[in-house]
C-alpha cells in the first residue's frame, strides 16, 4: 500500500486512535476520534518523515439520519512523498470540531464554509463567521433535511440598510 | 496631538478590478494596508446542493459554469472522479482528445487573465491581442462540441463527439502561429518599466506561507514550488507528454505573470503534442449500464433504445464508496470528492476550488503593502467568483 509509512507511523504513535481504516479505489481513509484531531494533525504536519504540510481540502458531509450524523473530511498531501491521506471524524448534531487553523492556515475558510453551510462549530477558530452566506442566514444548505429550494425561495432578501 | 485613526475602504462586489463580484474591506494608515477582509459570497449558487438531486450524468452541465473561463478543465476533472468511482476505463482517443481540449482551454483561460491583469494595471492594448487569439480557440471549441463558453464537451467513459472534418488544420494554424503571439505580448509588457515597477516585489508570498495557505497552480508555482498535478498524480495519459513545470523564485506579481507566460507556452506544445500522436479509435467507452449507445442505432433497435431511455431518465449505480480527484485547472488544483451511497445520485459532491484557497491568502499577500498593489495582487491571483462562491 502506497500510504503504509503513514499508517504504520500513526499507529504506532497513537495506537488507540486509528478506529477505521478504509481502502477503495486505491485511496487510503482512516477515520479517528474527533478529540485527537488535532494533535493527529500536527503530529502529520510535523513528523519529518510524512510532512503533510498542504491541506488541500476540508469538507464536510452529512450521513441524515446515520448518527452520528456529520463527518469531517481532511485530505493532506505530502510533497515530500508525494501522498495523499484522508481523515476523517464523525461529528453529532450541535457537537464541534477542533479547529486545525493553527497548523494549516488554509483550514482557515474551509472550516468558516463547513460551519456556514453543515452548521459545525469548530473550536479555537480565530475569525468563525458564515463564508458564503449572509450573517443572519437560517439553517445550513447542505444538511440532508434542508430543502432543495430553501425555506425562503419565494421570499426576495432584502438586506436591513 | 491630533487623533490619528485608520481608515476603512470599502471595495466592491461592483468594482472592475475585482474580476467579479469580491468585496475588500481594506483598513488602512495612510496609504498603508494594515488589514484586508475579503468577503464572498455573492455568486453562491449551491452547486455542490443542487448536485445532490441529479443523477451523475446531469451534474456535468453544472461544472461547466463553475470557473466559467475554464469549462473544459472543469468537465475532465468530474467525469474523471467519477470514472475512478466506476472503476471504468476511457479509450486513448478520448484521453488525447481531452488532454487537447483541455490544454486549449488553459491558453484561453490565461488569456483572460493576461488581458484583464494588464487592463487593471493600466495597459490596455493587450485585452484586444489576448481576446484575439481566445477568439480562435472559442471557434474550435464551438465546431468541436456546439458551445463556447459552456462546452460541456466531456462524458462519462469519454467524450460527446470526435472531431469534426478540418478541424486538425485550425488547431495546427493555431498552434503554429500562437508563439510568435506570446512574443507580441512580451513585447508589451516583460521589460516595460511601467509594467515592472508595478509588479517586481509586489504581492509577496513566500514558499512556505503559500504551501501552508492551501494555494495551487501558477500561484504556488510562483512562489517556486514545484507541484503540479499533472505531474505529481498524472491523469489521462499526461504522463505521455512532453512539458516542463515553470516555477518562479521571489513570489511577486512578476514572477507569477512569467509562470502563466511559459505555462500558455507549455500548452501550446502539449496541443501539439497531442495532435501529432492522436490515436484512433472510439472517443467513448461502450459499457452498456454508463454510456449512451450510438445515436444511430437508437432509431433501429429496441435494446438500444431501452439503454438510452434508461441511462437518460435513470441514470447508473456506482459502487458504495468515496474518491477524491484533483486536476489541474487553469487556477491550480480543482478536486471533486464524491461519495457514493450506491444510488444513482451522489450522496455529496465537494468540489475544492482553487480560487477559494488562492484568495484566502489574499490578505497575508497584501499586508503592508500600498492601496494601489491590492489591484495587481488580484489581478495576479487569478481569481474567478463563479468557482470560488459555487
Amino acid at each position: 500500500m502506497e500510504n503504509s509509512l503513514s499508517i504504520k507511523k500513526l499507529q504506532e504513535k497513537f495506537p488507540a486512535s486509528v478506529l477505521e481504516m478504509k481502502t477503495f479505489r486505491d485511496e487510503v481513509t482512516v477515520t479517528v476520534p474527533k478529540k485527537d484531531i488535532f494533535e493527529i494533525c500536527k503530529f502529520l504536519y510535523s513528523d519529518p518523515d510524512l510532512q503533510y504540510q498542504m491541506l488541500t481540502d476540508l469538507c464536510g458531509v452529512d450521513y441524515f439520519p446515520q448518527q452520528p450524523r456529520f463527518e469531517v473530511v481532511y485530505l493532506l498531501y505530502s510533497m515530500k512523498n508525494q501522498q495523499r491521506l484522508r481523515l476523517k471524524i464523525k461529528v453529532g448534531d450541535s457537537e464541534s470540531a477542533s479547529s486545525v487553523e493553527s497548523i494549516w492556515k488554509a483550514a482557515n475558510w474551509l472550516e468558516r464554509e463547513v460551519y456556514d453551510l453543515f452548521g459545525i462549530p469548530f473550536d479555537n477558530h480565530p475569525d468563525l463567521r458564515r463564508i458564503l452566506l449572509w450573517d443572519g442566514y437560517e439553517g445550513h444548505p447542505l444538511r440532508k433535511d434542508f430543502p432543495v429550494e430553501g425555506p425562503d425561495f419565494d421570499k426576495p432578501f432584502v438586506p436591513e440598510v | 496631538m491630533a487623533e490619528t485613526r485608520l481608515m476603512t475602504i470599502n471595495m466592491g462586489p461592483q468594482h472592475p478590478a475585482t474580476h467579479g463580484v469580491l468585496r475588500l474591506v481594506l483598513e488602512l494608515d495612510g496609504e498603508v494596508i494594515v488589514k484586508t477582509t475579503p468577503h464572498i459570497g455573492y455568486l453562491h449558487r449551491g452547486v455542490e446542493k443542487l448536485a445532490e438531486s441529479k443523477t451523475y450524468h446531469q451534474v456535468i452541465p453544472l461544472t461547466d459554469r463553475l470557473d466559467y473561463t475554464n469549462a473544459m478543465g472543469n468537465n475532465l476533472g468530474y467525469v474523471l472522479a467519477v470514472e475512478k468511482l466506476l472503476g471504468i476505463g476511457v479509450p486513448k482517443r478520448a484521453q488525447y482528445l481531452r488532454v487537447l481540449m483541455a490544454e486549449l482551454q488553459r491558453i484561453a483561460a490565461h488569456l483572460i487573465w493576461l488581458g484583464t491583469h494588464a487592463l487593471d494595471i493600466g495597459a490596455m492594448t493587450l485585452l484586444f491581442y489576448n481576446f484575439r487569439e481566445r477568439e480562435e480557440i472559442l471557434k474550435i471549441f464551438e465546431e468541436v462540441s456546439g458551445g463556447r463558453l459552456t462546452p460541456t464537451y466531456m462524458r462519462i467513459g469519454g467524450v460527446s463527439k470526435d472531431l469534426p472534418d478540418g478541424i486538425t488544420d485550425k488547431i495546427k494554424d493555431f498552434v503554429r502561429a500562437f508563439p510568435d503571439h506570446i512574443k507580441e505580448y512580451e513585447t508589451l509588457l516583460t521589460k516595460n518599466v511601467i509594467w515592472l515597477k508595478r509588479t517586481k516585489g509586489v504581492g509577496i508570498i513566500s514558499k512556505e506561507d503559500a504551501i501552508n495557505w492551501g494555494m495551487t497552480g501558477p500561484s504556488l508555482r510562483g512562489s517556486g514550488v514545484k507541484y503540479d498535478v499533472r505531474k505529481a498524480f498524472p491523469y489521462s495519459s499526461y504522463e505521455e507528454f512532453d512539458f516542463e513545470i515553470p516555477i518562479g523564485s521571489v513570489g511577486d506579481v512578476y514572477d507569477r505573470y512569467i509562470v502563466r507566460l511559459r505555462e500558455m507556452e507549455w500548452s501550446n506544445a502539449i496541443v501539439e503534442q497531442a495532435l501529432e500522436r492522436l490515436p484512433k479509435g472510439p472517443v467513448i467507452a461502450n459499457d452498456p449500464r454508463i454510456t449512451l449507445p450510438p445515436k444511430d442505432d437508437v432509431t433501429k433497435d429496441i435494446a438500444a433504445l431501452i439503454r438510452q431511455f434508461k441511462i437518460a431518465s435513470e441514470g447508473f449505480q456506482p459502487p458504495k464508496g468515496e474518491v477524491y480527484v484533483g486536476v489541474e485547472a487553469s487556477k491550480g488544483e480543482l478536486g471533486y470528492y464524491l461519495v457514493s451511497d450506491g444510488s444513482n445520485k451522489p450522496l455529496r459532491m465537494r468540489i475544492r476550488p482553487p480560487s477559494f484557497l488562492n484568495l484566502s491568502a489574499l490578505p497575508k499577500m497584501i499586508e503592508g503593502s500600498l492601496i494601489a498593489d491590492v489591484i495587481s495582487a488580484i489581478g495576479s491571483i487569478d481569481i474567478v467568483l463563479g468557482e470560488i462562491d459555487r
